[in-house]
């Protein structure tokens, strides 16, 4: 599955120290859940992005565990302090044993 | 097992009898990204005979499908359009030319969408988008032409239609395409299926009705390409004209036909008024 | 991914139950198991943690739902009627601006979908909401 999967990330380029700010992302990834079949009636192999974890200057924010549950193309809301300027690191791990990273910057004033 | 005939009236018992349209908020707004104003309620075109406001069928969701489209990062047809953003820019074909080539950035398509089926004077034909990138795949660039309802088609007109949100629908129905769109207009009132229903008995005589759990729309098109939730993916309209069609237990006209063409001129032209705003998301 | 304690347990469950109990009983004996693995059999309170979910989700496959427990070291979010009613599980770092976040989740049916908050204290909160998943009007 690891075609067309892209991570996006949504976070404000500046906040004031101290600050909480709000942060979303998608990753466009099909969650196949293991519980349907094909057509021929064979059940579909599960193939899903079972963690995803965001830190800032190295420290974690948010260390998701995701089940087959989570809808197709996962997206997540949360909110992260930003004590100093620095830089938010995003990973999502895929049961094919890839990570897909991405890192958004931001200046506290 | 024999072929079930379905009564009409089994049809009509579908519908719950609200005197109402049930509306979940019907003075709800649409401001995509607190920026972009869409027009979701407007006078009815002069040309509508049996209704009098035209209603987008994001009016006719719930709160929580509805918040989907208020910004274009909770939008997950969004994807898709960034996939036809990276298509645009790349070249295809013997004249080793991209989108970019002849119309630089995606926003120059801005008010494209909005009178979309248009009539091609060269051509002497009316092209729905689909046609024109196909004819610019073809014959600009030398390139195979996309298949109507494939994935590449409908991100890229998804990524046309996103420009031109808050734009006015405004399809011209005058002139060299009035033949076409009377006979539009004549598919859309025409019964088909074993259920002998027209596109009008839902969406002219019950929209705001609800049928079986759900609120059925007026079937407007301005919202075109939609993301679903029920496929997760970006939807272009003749598919959704051949749901329908087949929903009424009716063989369907193939996505391109002319049939369509001239359905989608017709039910483009009933949404005149209303603002652009594909990639919409229902459910 | 890594093969947990608790998986092994649902997966050994699984497969007994599936041997001799219809689906249904199935679903259900896991969810609970699955909350006392997370809680470790202690008692689960009520308040401090507040769970969004809509009423009626016009399609089981995309529904919004938020958690917000301020002080909550996680939060697990389990859909007591789905095939496996574990959905997701909320891990709040020393950098999180509070103990809350949304996601988009499948529900197989109409149900109840609870979440259950560990507090930094070791003790457990629970919420549950009722959400109707309706049928479309057409297969369109």
């Amino acid at each position: 599955m690891a075609s067309g999967v892209k991570p996006r990330v949504k976070v404000p380029k500046t906040a004031a120290i101290g600050d909480v700010v709000t942060i979303k992302t998608l990753i466009s990834h099909k969650m196949e859940s293991g519980q349907r079949k094909d057509k021929s009636g064979n059940a579909i192999p599960r193939s899903i992005i079972n963690r995803f974890t965001c830190d800032f200057n190295g420290e974690n924010v948010i260390d998701v565990a995701l089940e087959p549950s989570i809808s197709t193309n996962p997206y997540f809301q949360f909110e992260a302090k930003v004590p100093a300027s620095g830089e938010f690191t995003f990973t999502w791990y895929d049961d094919d044993g890839e990570t897909y990273t991405t890192a958004k910057s931001i200046a506290a004033t | 097992m024999g072929i079930k005939i379905v009564h009409p009236m089994a049809a009509v018992a579908m519908f719950a009898l609200a005197a109402t349209p049930a509306i979940s908020d019907e003075n709800a707004n649409l401001v995509v990204n607190d920026e972009i104003n869409i027009t979701v309620r407007a006078a009815a075109p002069a040309h509508m005979e049996n209704v009098s406001e035209v209603l987008s069928g994001w009016l006719f969701r719930a709160d929580e499908t509805q918040q989907f489209q208020m910004d274009d990062f909770d939008n997950p047809g969004m994807i898709w359009v960034d996939k036809a953003v990276a298509s645009w820019g790349k070249a295809e074909g013997s004249e080793g030319k991209s989108c970019a080539s002849c119309h630089d950035d995606p926003d120059s398509m801005a008010g494209v969408k909005a009178v979309y089926p248009k009539w091609n004077e060269t051509a002497g034909e009316l092209r729905t988008l689909e046609l024109q990138i196909n004819d610019c795949r073809e014959n600009r660039m030398g390139a195979e032409p996309w298949k109507y309802t494939g994935g590449d088609m409908v991100n890229m007109t998804a990524l046309i239609a996103s420009v031109s949100r808050g734009m006015p629908v405004n399809v011209a129905i005058d002139g060299p395409v009035q033949s076409t769109w009377e006979q539009g207009k004549e598919l859309y009132y025409t019964r088909t299926g074993q259920l002998e229903m027209s596109c009008a008995n839902c969406h002219e005589d019950n929209y705001g009705n609800m049928i079986r759990a759900d609120h059925l729309s007026q079937g407007q098109i301005n919202g075109f390409p939609v993301y679903r939730l029920k496929n997760a993916k970006l939807n272009s309209v003749h598919s959704r004209f051949k749901g329908c069609v087949r929903d009424t237990r009716a063989e369907t006209y193939k996505p391109g036909s002319a049939e369509f063409i001239a359905l989608e001129l017709y039910v483009a032209s009933r949404g005149n008024g209303l603002s652009v705003e594909g990639p919409s998301v229902r459910n | 991914m890594q093969f947990t304690r608790r998986d092994a347990l649902i997966m050994s469950l699984g497969a007994a139950a599936a041997s001799v109990l219809p689906v249904q009983a199935f679903a259900a004996a896991s969810a609970e198991e699955i909350l006392a693995e997370f809680t470790g059999g202690a008692a689960v309170g009520e308040g401090g943690l507040t769970l969004t979910a809509p009423e009626i989700a016009e399609n089981g496959n995309t529904v919004p739902i938020a958690v917000d427990a301020p002080g909550a070291v996680s939060v697990m979010i389990l859909a007591t009627k789905n095939p496996s009613p574990l959905v997701v599980t909320f891990n709040f770092g020393p950098m999180a601006g509070s103990q809350s976040a949304s996601t988009r989740i499948r529900l197989a049916g109409t149900q109840d979908v609870v979440a259950v908050a560990k507090m930094s204290d070791g003790s457990f909160v629970q919420a549950s909401q009722a959400v109707k998943v309706t049928i479309g009007g057409c297969g369109g």
